[in-house]
């Protein structure tokens, strides 16, 4: 693609950011909600990545140790939301805020006001979530994915809260998915047509469109457990001829779309890192868009291969099973591009470069294992076993995760109008490589081996795997400090960065200065 | 290529601060009255939260509508800004076609496949285990364990004040058509007039609910405890009355600004807005009257 600018690029009548804590209360400027976004998700991956820490300490050695089996649970449970709601969704939502505007050439997002308060309810819930780790009975400590009954007839009295969170972080998830669609099909400049949006812009409409359909399903969900627990209704109890496996499906079929949500971004992400650091153009570009079109469409219709072992009708597991193999398909047309992109190109392997690169090779690892467990006969083997907690950790922390560290090393001279520390940048990426392999690799073996998971204490035969994966854990969660290091010290200075920043580079974007001033595109950009 | 109007971006807002603020309160109060019921202890605590917070509620929502309106009648929207709106509330309308789709799922779910299993349909032959006596009916009227979950005397006749409303509310459709057709030529004292005919059969449609859900608590035993039918009945036809409410509050609000010289023929998003809205409602009743009452 190539973008023409029309030289408004200056601002007129247009002031920087408001002095005082009030600019980050009161902004309506989408640069620094995204930035907003960005530091709370870092904050929220500590906090979760920590309560994984208490984890792996446990899991250290077998028998029990550090903390009680009650308290174990909760740290599952909230490590899982904590790092879905708090650390990925907002990480994604935070960088859509600083880039679609700039990519699609808008003034900023499309509804400004909205977009603050869909940041600004985060806190609060997280605040309200964690807040019950401190509360009579405990935290929530029926798994991220709190199935009924455990979460309604046997659950902790904190989980009105964080049924109340939950509709806060879903408020908080519409509303900025309501913003990123308007903003990318009213928005664009002149000459932007759909098929010339970058891959990311993409990736995050179709995002968009899941949240709009799935997050009002988790909110159903939630409120369904609020109206068992407090007003005697029986969804999800047989007695009143309800049934616990309702619960699962209507909570699967918004988890599934969640997992979408939570690597299309990072798909988009991968897409425009790898053709920069390639100086090649994305291979294959429509074939991207419809790949990732009916990545979402499948998703909706997968939701039960969660559920293999619940007691499905044959003809139900069946159809889920292929329906399940087929989003191989497109997801297999993405590798094969990114691979096609490489292939010849003019390759330099800077940190976004090479945390994208891990990306697809450790994304693909994940993706296989799925498939391994999308296999019904066998599923019943892996279920609830450590290979589950291995491929979701596979698809998810090289994956989602190390895409965000991907796109916050590649853009952060444009954000900040320095170069990060490169040396620094790439022991961080090789220190986490490192420790996530060391992390998750072993827990498939511990999986096969039939170690269960959620699970304060195991058999003997599992120690020395485990001990593996909580040292790689410790490094890979001590190394997050040196990001946090990494991106300070950008903020403060270092070499001063050019507009376009890496020579491969193309877009809207990378016509702007460096750092991008605090208003842009208020006279629309004409793309040719 | 045609110069276009430069798009309005607000200036600094403290309502989402406040509205954030204002739905904390609001819910963590509701979530304090929950656990202060179920612990046996005193909730006013939780009401006083529950209270202060809807307050801060309503005035951010006087306040932030109040000030779109007046950017509206200002004259800073362009034809773009107007197409954001457009964009964000049907897919805000998207968003809640899939919450009770949720709800749909779950009637059905219980319907068709849970009710029947109880009862020793498929191969999990569950009932033998768990309530032999159990028989598969709908409505059921007698649920897998009695003891626990009392059944109601008899369900709520379709044929009756369900249909009457079904009736009302497809006449509201068309009464807020009528008034739709009146903006676009400037008629005002149509408009209001349709418009209140609107809201009026909104409240009528309301009356008619709460009506019927007295006579299902006191004369039926029909309740949100009654098991699955009195669950699904209740959740349904309950968030669709909140959603009724809703609608006629801000079919309300349009006629009081319409009044105030508000909208013209050309501009009038509000007012389609809040029509759109208000169709929603209604073929959500049409889904309910079908596949609740009927079926």
């Amino acid at each position: 693609m190539s973008a023409v600018v029309d030289s408004h690029a200056h601002d007129h009548g247009h002031h920087g950011p408001a002095k005082g804590f009030t600019r980050w209360l009161y902004t309506t400027n989408h640069k620094d909600i995204g930035s907003m976004y960005l530091w709370f998700s870092f904050i929220m991956f500590l906090v979760g990545g920590s309560m994984a820490l208490v984890i792996r300490a446990e899991l250290f050695e077998p028998g029990m140790q550090i903390v009680d089996p009650n308290f174990f649970n909760q740290m599952t449970t909230m490590h899982g939301l904590i790092m879905v709601f708090g650390a990925v969704m907002p990480a994604f939502v935070g960088l859509a805020n600083w880039l679609i505007p700039i990519m699609v050439g808008a003034p900023d997002m499309a509804l400004p006001r909205m977009n603050n308060w869909s940041f600004w309810i985060l806190p609060f819930a997280f605040g309200l979530l964690l807040s019950t780790l401190f509360m009579e009975g405990g935290a929530p400590n029926f798994g991220w994915t709190f199935y009924a009954p455990l979460s309604t007839t046997y659950a902790p009295p904190s989980v009105t809260f964080f049924i109340l969170a939950v509709h806060m972080m879903g408020i908080s998830s519409i509303m900025g998915a309501i913003n990123v669609i308007a903003t990318i099909l009213n928005m664009r400049a002149p000459g932007m047509t759909l098929m010339k949006m970058p891959l990311f812009v993409w990736t995050w409409l179709i995002t968009a469109f899941l949240l709009i359909a799935v997050m009002p399903v988790l909110a159903g969900a939630v409120t369904m457990m609020l109206m068992d627990i407090h007003f005697g209704t029986a969804f999800f109890d047989a007695a009143g001829g309800g049934d616990p496996v309702l619960f699962q499906h209507i909570f699967w079929f918004f988890g599934h779309p969640e997992v979408y949500i939570m690597i299309l971004p990072a798909f988009g992400v991968a897409s425009q890192i790898i053709p920069t650091f390639s100086r090649k153009p994305l291979f294959g570009y429509p074939s991207m868009v419809y790949a990732t079109a009916s990545i979402a469409i499948l998703s909706f219709i997968v939701w039960a291969h969660h559920m293999f072992t619940v007691g499905l009708p044959l003809a139900a597991q069946l159809f889920f099973m292929y329906a399940t193999m087929l989003i191989a398909v497109p997801t297999g047309v993405k590798v094969f591009n990114w691979v096609a992109t490489m292939f010849r190109g003019s390759l330099t392997f800077e940190t976004p470069m090479l945390f994208a690169i891990a990306f697809v090779i450790l994304f693909t690892i994940g993706g296989f294992s799925g498939l391994m467990l999308s296999i019904a006969p066998v599923d019943f083997q892996y279920h609830d076993t450590y290979f589950v907690v291995a491929h979701f950790h596979y698809v998810l922390v090289p994956g989602a995760i190390f895409s965000i560290f991907a796109a916050a090393y590649y853009w952060l001279p444009k954000w900040t109008g320095y170069m990060y520390d490169e040396l620094l940048g790439k022991a961080h990426f090789w220190l986490s490589f490192i420790g996530l392999n060391l992390t998750f690799f072993p827990m498939h073996f511990v999986g096969l081996a039939g170690m269960p998971r959620r699970i304060p204490d195991y058999a003997l035969q599992f120690a020395d795997f485990n001990q593996i994966a909580s040292m790689g854990a410790f490094l890979f969660g001590t190394t997050q400090l040196l990001f946090l290091f990494i991106v300070i010290k950008c903020i403060r200075g270092g070499k001063k960065a050019s507009a376009q920043v890496w020579e491969g580079a193309d877009g809207l974007e990378w016509t702007l200065p460096s750092p991008a001033p605090y208003h842009t595109f208020s006279e629309p950009p004409t793309v040719k | 290529m045609a110069a276009q109007q430069s798009y309005y971006v607000p200036e600094q807002s403290k309502w989402p601060i406040i509205a954030s603020i204002g739905l904390f309160l609001t819910l963590l109060g509701l979530g304090k009255v929950l656990i202060a019921n179920s612990a046996g202890a005193d909730p006013s605590f939780g009401w006083w939260m529950f209270g202060i917070g809807f307050v801060i509620m309503v005035y951010m929502l006087f306040g932030w509508f109040g000030n779109v309106a007046q950017e509206s009648m200002a004259g800073l929207y362009s034809a773009q800004m107007d197409r954001s709106f457009r964009w964000g509330m049907s897919w805000f309308i998207f968003s809640e076609i899939m919450f009770f789709a949720a709800f749909f799922g779950a009637l059905f779910y219980a319907r068709f496949l849970a009710v029947p299993w109880l009862a020793g349909e498929g191969d999990g032959a569950s009932n033998v285990l768990l309530w032999p006596e159990f028989q598969s009916a709908w409505p059921l009227l007698t649920n897998p364990d009695p003891s626990l979950y009392p059944g109601p005397k008899e369900v709520i006749s379709p044929w009756q004040i369900p249909l009457l409303n079904t009736m009302l509310l497809l006449a509201s459709s068309v009464t807020i058509t009528i008034a739709h057709h009146a903006i676009k030529v400037d008629n005002r004292p149509k408009v209001i007039k349709w418009l209140a005919a609107t809201i009026a059969l909104g409240a009528i449609f309301m009356g008619f609910q709460i009506y019927e859900y007295i006579h299902a608590y006191r004369d039926l035993d029909l309740t949100l405890a009654s098991g699955i039918y009195g669950t699904t009945f209740f959740m349904l036809t309950g968030f669709h009355g909140a959603h009724v409410t809703l609608g006629a509050i801000i079919l309300f609000v349009i006629l009081m600004r319409y009044r105030r010289g508000h909208f013209s023929g050309k501009e009038h998003f509000g007012f389609e807005a809040a029509a759109w809205y208000w169709h929603f409602v209604d073929v959500v009743w049409v889904c309910l009257f079908v596949f609740v009452y009927i079926m």
